[in-house]
Order: structure tokens, then C-alpha cells, then sequence
């Protein structure tokens, strides 16, 4: 059964702009995503009146998705070509900015010399450190990047300088490294490839600021050169992060998860890196850094769900992972996340909600059957704290439902339970409510219905009578196959477990609707199975 | 979407499930024509039904720029002078102090005033330079142990050390942090530095200022501060997009 559709719907392009339209690696404006969810939702709730939706509302929904997709099509583009490298800089400089100086400034070949030279040699200590703050101001313009790093001996004593014992040299001096590591050109990450073997030893220092800017620097480095990584994990990271990851201090910690994640992240991860960090006690850390409670830092919790959500994908070893709990924590999680909605409380919190929906999902599927019913995620809360996630994705986030959906179907599948408390809380009726949003959504909607519906005549029985039958047949009005399959098998098993659905279905015109489909291939034998048990339901009418 | 009420209330409410209707499966469910089969579903990482969150995560941390720039402003004081004995730095502000601090006086040896980075790698300073047994066991055994944490190697002598670093950890030649022990006078003065002197021969990078190195002795207790002090401070940025938001909103 193919799950999700390839293709998603696209109405024609539309003329007007839409609020999220930014091109990758060019300065967003901040907090984008509220202004578009509020457009969103208003159109979206203004379809949301029955199920009998007309064409031309349902036509007016995507409409609003395909803007949001369109103005989306460059950063989806960059990440199908795996160009998607997202970085993150450090600038100390609210007051240099407040000054009016403008970021970044060229510096020619004879100026990066010059301040380099006064940073090592200068006499008066003010002056090595303005040196240095200059160049670090040149460095946030690439071609100064390629000035220095083409300068013979820059690096060494730019390294010098980060050794020193002068700390506010060091600083500086590390600074400058930070910008060098955001550039886009791997062969300035690489000119920084002498600088890591200290990176790693200052991880294990007490200078949190500086911890956390060797941190945010070796995860740009890491993120932007195979070559770099390569030298790390011989050089020892792991078990730097490991010592690091003990530290109290929250800004290091969320430092500390963003290079973890951009390491996971790496192409060889899954061979190379995943295997010894899966050996040493980071998993443990991660797992007791996403523990809910009043201790959970949302921006460090978000960079390690992301972590481990790399590592659960790679299916290296998540038995290991299953066994330190990770199931009950990040159910424990979600049930967090729901109560910060209901609060109220919940800026940024589609961030980590995203990751630890992706861990629960892909964790679920190593599972064994049998131990389904015996686990924490038979318990009601967790169904319940999804749904309310849903909603609050309705507002705000709707391209993540398809990914609570996904959790659903992962959840209900072969659990009889969740199935169950799926209907005792009226959680049915909010499902359907879905269905008319997009095409992705509707597949996972009625994937989810037909684990319910598989069951049996019990649990048919509950859905029964309801607006189900009115849902299924607006569904088949649709062009789109894996919709419309779907949909037909689970009207095949609603008709062998609830006959009288059949019936009901032929008195609303449930053949005409299947016509419709006769000539579709992929189709065609079920629509036909269809109509022949619909009419041998109805001949069979007492 | 309608949630109905009672669910708010189930969230809070104790942990339970429900009691699951009975399954009872009907052999023709799924047949052929039909293939519907529960399963869960896995993706891998670049699948794209992945795309639109990955999107999201990149435009966070690329965000970034911004929130980062309303890093609060140094606490500016009054300047005010380290208090370390021998140690003459001037601050303006506590975050320079707390980093000078650490860096410096953090994990500094109470022998011969130099400063480590970190806690190991000045544990190892004081067995190799300053411990009479270590001397003695180095005679007979391998007692140079390599500097990266967690590998259990040990070596006849400090060269030995070296080369296995460069081979098998790719330090560099010239890592700072592993100078063989020398009996060298002090270091030059902190203000100045002589121009000529490059950088290469610079193996009193980390001293600060003392006597003529003393002879060995036995390990004695090392000036180390925990740490988890943090004059205060704290590190001040924690999930700064929140922030960010809440000072929008």
C-alpha cells in the first residue's frame, strides 16, 4: 500500500504574493510563520462547515496550500538537491550595529596582514583586540574569506591568537573563526581545519560563552566539509560532546545539540558516525535532556529531538535506544507539548513538536506487534495530546499534519486499543474534519479510518450510523487515484463489516459516484468489486 | 477542527487505556482486488514527505541571525583589576572578567602558574612535570597517556605520545597543548611580545609570568576553581527565537 501520494495538488499559479516567500541563505525577516497560519486558518474554516464541501471551496483550499507550497519551492528545491545547509551565526555585535556600521566590510590583502600583524604583534593590548575585531568585521564579507584564507600564515596565526594567553584575544580570535565557518564555500571551512583540534580541547573548558562559541563554530565547519568531519572523530569529538554535554549552562547545551545534529546530519553518518556515538553515553544525555518537566529548556530540547531524529532514521541500532527508554520519554514529551497548546504557551512549539513526531513515528515501526499492546502509547493521554497537536498545527503549522497524521497511523495500526480510544473519545468526527484539506491529508485520514475499520464489525459498529458514508462519497468526487483508492478500500471494508452502510450507500447515489472511476487503471478492479457488493448487499435486503 | 471538550480534560487526566473491542476478521477484508493491510510506515531521512519540516528547521536556525543580535549588552562596571596574585588585567565588563578568568586562572597549575584549557589536560601537566614518581615509572613503563580523552594508549615518552597523536588523531605537529617539558626561564613580560619571535617557537604560549621552573616535586594540590561558578552571570541566551517572539507579541 503506498502510502503518501508523490504528487502534490497544485491549482495554477496564483499572482498574488504570499508572506513566506524568502529565498534560502538571504536574511529572513523574523517569525514568519504566525502571519501565514492566521491567512491560512480563516480560509481554511471557512470550508470547514460540513462535509458536503462544494468543488469550489475544496478548490479554494488548495488554492491557499499551493501559495504556501509555491513561495516554499525554493528552499524544497535546495533541500532535494541536498543544497540545504543551514547555519547559524553568532554575532555579538548589538552594539557595533547601533553605531550604523554597516556588517560587512572588504578588506583588501594589505589590511587582513595588517590586522593580523598588529593582533599578534601590537604593543598595547586595546589595540591587538580592536585589530581583531576589525578583521572579524571584514570576515563577514566572503571575499575577505578568500583574501584570508589565500594569505599565507593567516590561519596559523589566526590560531596562534585563539591559543594565546590573552583571553580576550582568544575570544576575538574565535570570533573571527565563526565567521569564517559560515561561509558558503567549503574551502574556507577546510582553510579551518588546523583550529579543530583546539575547538575540541576548549569544549572541555569553563568559559561557557566561549564553549559556546567553539560549538556553534565546529558545527558550521562540520556542516559544510566532509574533510572536516573526517579529521573530528579521529580528533576525538564524540567524546568531547560527551564531556560537554554534562554542562549546566543552557546556551552551551543548545550550542553543543545544534553541532551534534549537523554531525547526525552528515551523508556517511549512518556508517561512520552514528555507530560510535551509539557506543558512548550521548544517547542517555540526549534522552535525559528531553525528559518534560520544569528543567526542559525548549531550545535545547529542540536541537536534540532533532538529533534523535536522525539517528532513528538511520535504523542503525534503536533497540539500543527502545531499551534507554525512549519511548516513554518522548511520549512523555508529547504529552507536554499538548498541555504547553492548552496553556497557551506554545511560540515555537511546532519546532520541536516536528522531530519528536518524526522519533515516535519511525520508532513505532520497530516495534513487534505483540509489544503494542503492552506499552505506554495504549494510553489515552497520548491520543489525546496528538489531536490537540493537530489543531494547534491547523493554526499554525498545517504543513505539519500530514506528520501528526503519520504518527496516527503509526499508532493505530496494530493496536486494537488506540483504535478504541479512538472512537470511545469522539476523536472520529475531528478526523473527518480533516479529510477536505489536501490530498497527502486525505490518503492518511482514510489509511487511518481503514485501520480502524479493519478491525471488525465492533469497532464498524461505533461508526455507525455517522457522517462517515457522506465523507467517503465527497472523496470519490475527487480525480486524484491514491485518494479515490483509498477511499474504495475502505468502503470495502465497511460494507463486509456493516452491511447496512452498503445500502445506504446505493440510496445516495454510491454507484453513480463510483462511475466515475470505471475507466481509471489503477481503479478499475475495485471499483467494480464495489459496485458488485454494494448489489449483492442490496439483493440481499430482507 | 472540533476537538470535543472532554478531551482537554483527558489530557490531564490520570494515565489509562481503554479496553479494546473485540477484533474480529473477516478473511475477505483486504482480498484481492483489495490490498489494504494496517502497517506502520517508516521513512527515511530524505524522504520527502520530510520536506516542509526540514524547510521549517532550516528557516529556525537560519533565523537565527536575527535573534542573536539582541544578545544583551555587556554588564559595563566600574574597571576593576584581577585579583589573581600576579595577574594585572583591567575589565570594564563582568562577561570579559568571567572569560579571562576561566581561561586563565580556570585550571592553572599552582606550581609553575601556567593555564590550561581544561581540568585533564592540567591533571596531565602536573603528573608529567611535576611528580617524582612519575619520573621513576617512566623508567620502567609506558606512562605518557594520549592527550584525547577517552584513549586508553600509553607511551615510553612524550615523542612517542606525539607522533601517535599526529598518526592516529590527527593533531597537528605543533599542538600547543603538548609541549615536552623543558627547564626554560620565565616567560617574557605579559604586555609585549617580542616582533621577531614567530609564532612556531612560541612553546610559552600559555605561560603567564613566574619564577625559574621549580624542580620536581610531588603533586601537590592544583588551584582549581569548579565549574560551575559563574560570577553571576550565567550564559544568558537560552531559546532565543522565543525571545525574540514574546518581545514582538
Amino acid at each position: 500500500m503506498n502510502l503518501i501520494t508523490p504528487a502534490r495538488v497544485i491549482a495554477p499559479p496564483l499572482p498574488r504574493p504570499h508572506p513566506l516567500s524568502h529565498a534560502p541563505h538571504v536574511q529572513p525577516r523574523p517569525s514568519p510563520r504566525a502571519e501565514s497560519g492566521f491567512r491560512s486558518v480563516q480560509r481554511l474554516r471557512g470550508c470547514m462547515l460540513s462535509p458536503h464541501a462544494e468543488l469550489s471551496s475544496f478548490v479554494s483550499l488548495h488554492d491557499v496550500e499551493s501559495a504556501a507550497l509555491q513561495s516554499q519551492d525554493a528552499l524544497r528545491k535546495a533541500r532535494r538537491e541536498q543544497q540545504l545547509v543551514s547555519k547559524r551565526l553568532l554575532r555579538e555585535d548589538a552594539q557595533e550595529e547601533g553605531e550604523g556600521q554597516s556588517a560587512a566590510v572588504l578588506l583588501g590583502e594589505a589590511e587582513v596582514q595588517q590586522f593580523l600583524r598588529l593582533a599578534q604583534r601590537g604593543t598595547d593590548e586595546k589595540e591587538r583586540e580592536k585589530a581583531l575585531v576589525s578583521l572579524r568585521r571584514g570576515l563577514q564579507h566572503p571575499e575577505t574569506q578568500q583574501t584570508f584564507i589565500r594569505l599565507e600564515g593567516s590561519m596559523r596565526t589566526l590560531v596562534g591568537l585563539l591559543t594565546s594567553n590573552r583571553a580576550l584575544l582568544q575570544l576575538e580570535a574565535a570570533r573571527c573563526l565563526h565567521e569564517l565557518s559560515h561561509s558558503e564555500q567549503s574551502a574556507v571551512a577546510e582553510a579551518c581545519l588546523p583550529a579543530t583540534s583546539y575547538l575540541l580541547t576548549y569544549l572541555s573548558g569553563h568559559s561557557s560563552d566561549f564553549i559556546e562559541l567553539c560549538l556553534y563554530t565546529l558545527g558550521n565547519l562540520i556542516v559544510e566539509s566532509e574533510a572536516v568531519r573526517k579529521q573530528l572523530l579521529p580528533q576525538g569529538i564524540v567524546l568531547a560532546l560527551t564531556a560537554c554535554i554534562q554542562s549546566p549552562h543552557v546556551a552551551v547545551l543548545e550550542a553543543l545539540g545544534y553541532a551534534l545534529s549537523q554531525l547526525l546530519q552528515a551523508k556517511e553518518a549512518p556508517e561512520q558516525i552514528i555507530p560510535s556515538l551509539l557506543d558512548s553515553s550521548l544517547p542517555q544525555h540526549m534522552l535525559r535532556l528531553l525528559q518534560p518537566g520544569p528543567k526542559l529548556n525548549l531550545g535545547v530540547a529542540v536541537e536534540f529531538a532533532w538529533c534523535l531524529h536522525y539517528i532513528i532514521c538511520s535504523q542503525v541500532n534503536n533497540a539500543m535506544l527502545l531499551a534507554h527508554g525512549a519511548l516513554p520519554t518522548l511520549a512523555m514529551l508529547l504529552l507536554d507539548l499538548a498541555g504547553a497548546v492548552q496553556r497557551m504557551d506554545d511560540v515555537g512549539l511546532e519546532l520541536l513538536a516536528c522531530p519528536v513526531l518524526r522519533c515516535l513515528s519511525n520508532l513505532l515501526t520497530e516495534v513487534p506487534v505483540e509489544a503494542m499492546e503492552q506499552m505506554e502509547l495504549r494510553d489515552e493521554r497520548v491520543l489525546a495530546a496528538l489531536f490537540i497537536l493537530l489543531q494547534f498545527f491547523l493554526q499554525k503549522q498545517p504543513t505539519l499534519l500530514p506528520e501528526g497524521l503519520w504518527l496516527l497511523n503509526n499508532l493505530t495500526a496494530n493496536s486494537p486499543t488506540v483504535c478504541t480510544s479512538l472512537l470511545s473519545l469522539d476523536l472520529i468526527e475531528p478526523l473527518l474534519q480533516l479529510l477536505p484539506l489536501s490530498n497527502v491529508i486525505s490518503v492518511l485520514v482514510l489509511t487511518v479510518l481503514c485501520n480502524v475499520v479493519e478491525k471488525g464489525p465492533a469497532y464498524c459498529q461505533r461508526l455507525w450510523p455517522g457522517p462517515l458514508l457522506s465523507c467517503l462519497l465527497n472523496t470519490l468526487v475527487l480525480s486524484d487515484t491514491e485518494v479515490v483508492g483509498q477511499s474504495l478500500e475502505l468502503l470495502q471494508l465497511l460494507f463486509l463489516y456493516q452491511p447496512e452502510a452498503a445500502q445506504a450507500f446505493l440510496q445516495q447515489s454510491g454507484l453513480q459516484a463510483l462511475e466515475r472511476h470505471r475507466e481509471e487503471a489503477q481503479l478499475q478492479d475495485r471499483i467494480l468489486a464495489l459496485q458488485q457488493t454494494a448489489i449483492h448487499c442490496e439483493l440481499q435486503k430482507p | 477542527m472540533l476537538l470535543p471538550p472532554s478531551l482537554y480534560s483527558r489530557l490531564a487526566g490520570a494515565p489509562g487505556a481503554a479496553e479494546p473491542l473485540p477484533v474480529e476478521r473477516n478473511p475477505a477484508a483486504g482480498a484481492a482486488p483489495f490490498r489494504f493491510t494496517p502497517r506502520p510506515v517508516h521513512f527515511p531521512r530524505d524522504h520527502e514527505f520530510f520536506e516542509d519540516g526540514d524547510v521549517q528547521r532550516h528557516l529556525y536556525l537560519q533565523d537565527m541571525l536575527t535573534q542573536v543580535s539582541e544578545t544583551p549588552e555587556k554588564s559595563m562596571v566600574p574597571e576593576f583589576t584581577c585579583q589573581v596574585a600576579g595577574c594585572c588585567q583591567v575589565f570594564a565588563a563582568l562577561e570579559d572578567y568571567q572569560h579571562h578568568y576561566h581561561m586563565l586562572h580556570g585550571n592553572t597549575c599552582s606550581l609553575c602558574s601556567r593555564a590550561f584549557p581544561s581540568g585533564h589536560l592540567l591533571d596531565v601537566h602536573i603528573l608529567e612535570w611535576h611528580d617524582s614518581l612519575f619520573q621513576i615509572l617512566a623508567q620502567r613503563q609506558d606512562m605518557y597517556q594520549c592527550l584525547v580523552e577517552g584513549c586508553p594508549e600509553k607511551f615510553k615518552t612524550s615523542q612517542d605520545r606525539k607522533d601517535h597523536m599526529v598518526r592516529l588523531h590527527l593533531y597537528p605537529a605543533d599542538f600547543r597543548f603538548d609541549k615536552p617539558k623543558t627547564n626554560r626561564g620565565p616567560a617574557m613580560p605579559a604586555a609585549a611580545e617580542p616582533p621577531a619571535r614567530a609564532l612556531k617557537d612560541d612553546s610559552d604560549a600559555m605561560e603567564i609570568s613566574e619564577p625559574a621552573a621549580p624542580p620536581p616535586c610531588r603533586r601537590t594540590y592544583s588551584h582549581r576553581i569548579p565549574s560551575t561558578v559563574c560570577f553571576g552571570q550565567g550564559a544568558a541566551r537560552g531559546f532565543k527565537s522565543t525571545k525574540k517572539r514574546n518581545k514582538q507579541h
